[in-house]
């Protein structure tokens, strides 16, 4: 691999991580608002959508943020204020700390590490922690309510999420994220390696059950049992007002963001393209010119994963409470662990 | 090694505070929080010895699973906002005594088997991999006993939550 540019100093590293960090995390979450939920969800419901802040209002999401920021910031009186607080920032830092272990190129990430998947899936169950201390905190029983409905659907989908990712794991022999990215990449299917060896062909069933386990811990339709507004007013986010409220919206479409990246590592080869389209054979040929496509490549396979969650969650109305929990436990896992059991079998075989 | 020397008093102090603060606190669910410092502080702790694994693995179980359970049951249950005054019970009295023991074994049992030897300053860092490859070569037939101990859990948790 070579240089990127001149060498930076340990500081300097550090703040551009930083800095790419910031922007790896708001610039999906805003492109997400924009894009899906407000024009997306608009077209499908033949309507307009916001059209005057800016061309095709495209600056209404400054303005919605500078009306949540001059909202008064409230606290219920009953509330325990330290740990209501407490709650909202607890769910925004483990997205920004999910997002560290994903690869943007050869050389653009923020740390390479080990287990990357492993610890991705880690962090991402610690904003369970905030949204259950948030219910709890706001001392109003639909809030309560809201919080214990999110944990046990957490807790629920996590599982199939573990299982999923785990038939990848046992394909790509690793791990670590980047080099999922190069198995992919620079894999051939039947001798064919023209597109590479994306997983979401040998590993579809894996790639179902990630899905619909992402759309359950997003609490997105039609797993949004958590927030139902016609139960629960709003579930856990029912007392939240202002800035508050503002950043639990960030973390909910900043998560749905970096969960889309994340599959599309796994599941799509992640910032590369097919290394043989450029007669490259390994990661250590892949040009310096990588650094700067694969962030854009990595970025429209978001999109396009992001797309099939909004897709999704306009179109179907919310399950059950029971028939979620049941779905999970008698439907999902049974299947991820069978699809387990046979790319095991397979790998030995081959 | 000086930077991972200060990070460890910095950890250690906020864990021992965060431990002072579990069995002191009079709500269950600020305890509980104290107890996700501790924890997070163990996590911590991993990372400065190089252990990854363990550490993602404390993060995972612990923070993720274990407590997240903990709290769910208490909020379905009993946690109320604001002190409450019943939490404390007639042995209290009695863990002061079982935490000086384990001090003293767990100090013993240390310096009795590594003495005043030191581990060398180029220590090797022990991937992942290793590990699993000792889990899974020499460590086989304990890795199975301790599943099946899991599993024994699992069974008699849902015979005891069958109704029928």
């Amino acid at each position: 691999m070579s240089p990127l540019l001149a060498e930076i100093p340990y500081w300097g590293e550090s703040l551009f991580r930083v800095l790419g960090g910031l922007v790896a995390v708001l610039l999906p979450a805003g492109t997400i608002v924009y894009v899906f939920l407000f024009k997306m969800m608009s077209f499908m419901q033949s309507r307009l959508g916001p059209m005057e802040a800016g061309p095709y209002g495209s600056m209404q999401l400054f303005a919605e943020v500078g009306k949540w920021l001059q909202k008064e910031d409230i606290v219920p009186e009953r509330a325990d204020a330290r740990i209501f607080k407490m709650a909202p920032i607890i769910v925004l830092l483990s997205t920004f700390l999910l997002v560290v272990v994903v690869p943007f190129g050869p050389d653009a990430l923020f740390t390479d590490l080990e287990t990357g998947i492993f610890y991705a899936l880690a962090v991402s169950s610690v904003s369970v922690l905030g949204i259950l201390i948030a219910g709890w905190s706001s001392a109003n029983k639909y809030s309560l309510l809201g919080g214990l409905r999110a944990a046990g659907q957490l807790i629920a989908y996590e599982l199939p999420m573990v299982l999923a990712v785990m038939g990848v794991v046992i394909q790509a022999g690793t791990m670590n994220l980047q080099k999922i990215v190069v198995a992919q990449n620079s894999g051939s299917m039947f001798g064919i390696d023209a597109v590479g060896h994306p997983y979401l062909i040998s590993q579809f069933v894996g790639f179902v059950i990630f899905m619909i386990a992402i759309q359950a811990e997003l609490t997105q339709a039609p797993f949004d049992m958590p927030i139902a507004e016609s139960e629960l007013v709003s579930g856990y986010m029912t007392e939240y007002s202002g800035f508050r409220f503002l950043i639990f919206f960030i973390g909910e479409f900043a998560t749905a963001g970096v969960f889309a990246m994340i599959a599309s590592v796994l599941f799509l080869g992640g910032w590369g393209v097919p290394f043989s389209w450029f007669g490259w054979t390994s990661i250590d040929e892949v040009d310096n010119w990588m650094n700067f496509a694969g962030p854009l490549i990595m970025f429209t396979k978001m999109m396009l994963i992001v797309f099939i969650i909004m897709w999704i969650r306009f179109s179907y109305p919310r399950l059950r409470e029971d028939q979620l929990q049941r779905f999970a436990w008698k439907g999902l896992i049974p299947v991820a662990l069978a699809n387990i059991m046979v790319t095991s079998i397979l790998k030995v075989v081959f | 090694m000086i930077a991972q020397n200060i990070g460890f008093w910095i950890i250690a102090v906020l864990m021992i505070v965060a431990a002072l603060r579990v069995v002191t606190t009079n709500n269950v669910v600020h305890a509980a929080l104290w107890l996700v410092v501790v924890l997070a502080g163990a996590a911590g702790q991993y990372i400065l010895l190089a252990a990854e694994f363990v550490a993602i693995t404390q993060v995972l179980v612990y923070i993720g699973a274990v407590m997240v359970l903990f709290l769910f049951g208490t909020m379905l249950t009993r946690a109320r906002i604001g002190a409450e005054s019943d939490l404390n019970n007639s042995y209290k009295k009695l863990g002061i005594p079982v935490g000086l023991i384990m001090l003293v074994a767990m100090g013993l049992a240390l310096t009795r088997s590594f003495g005043a030897e030191k581990l060398p300053d180029s220590a090797k860092v022990v991937s992942t991999q290793e590990v699993s490859d000792q889990i899974f070569g020499p460590y086989l037939l304990p890795f199975w006993a301790l599943s099946f101990v899991l599993l024994a859990a699992v069974i008699g948790a849902i015979v005891l939550a069958r109704k029928d």
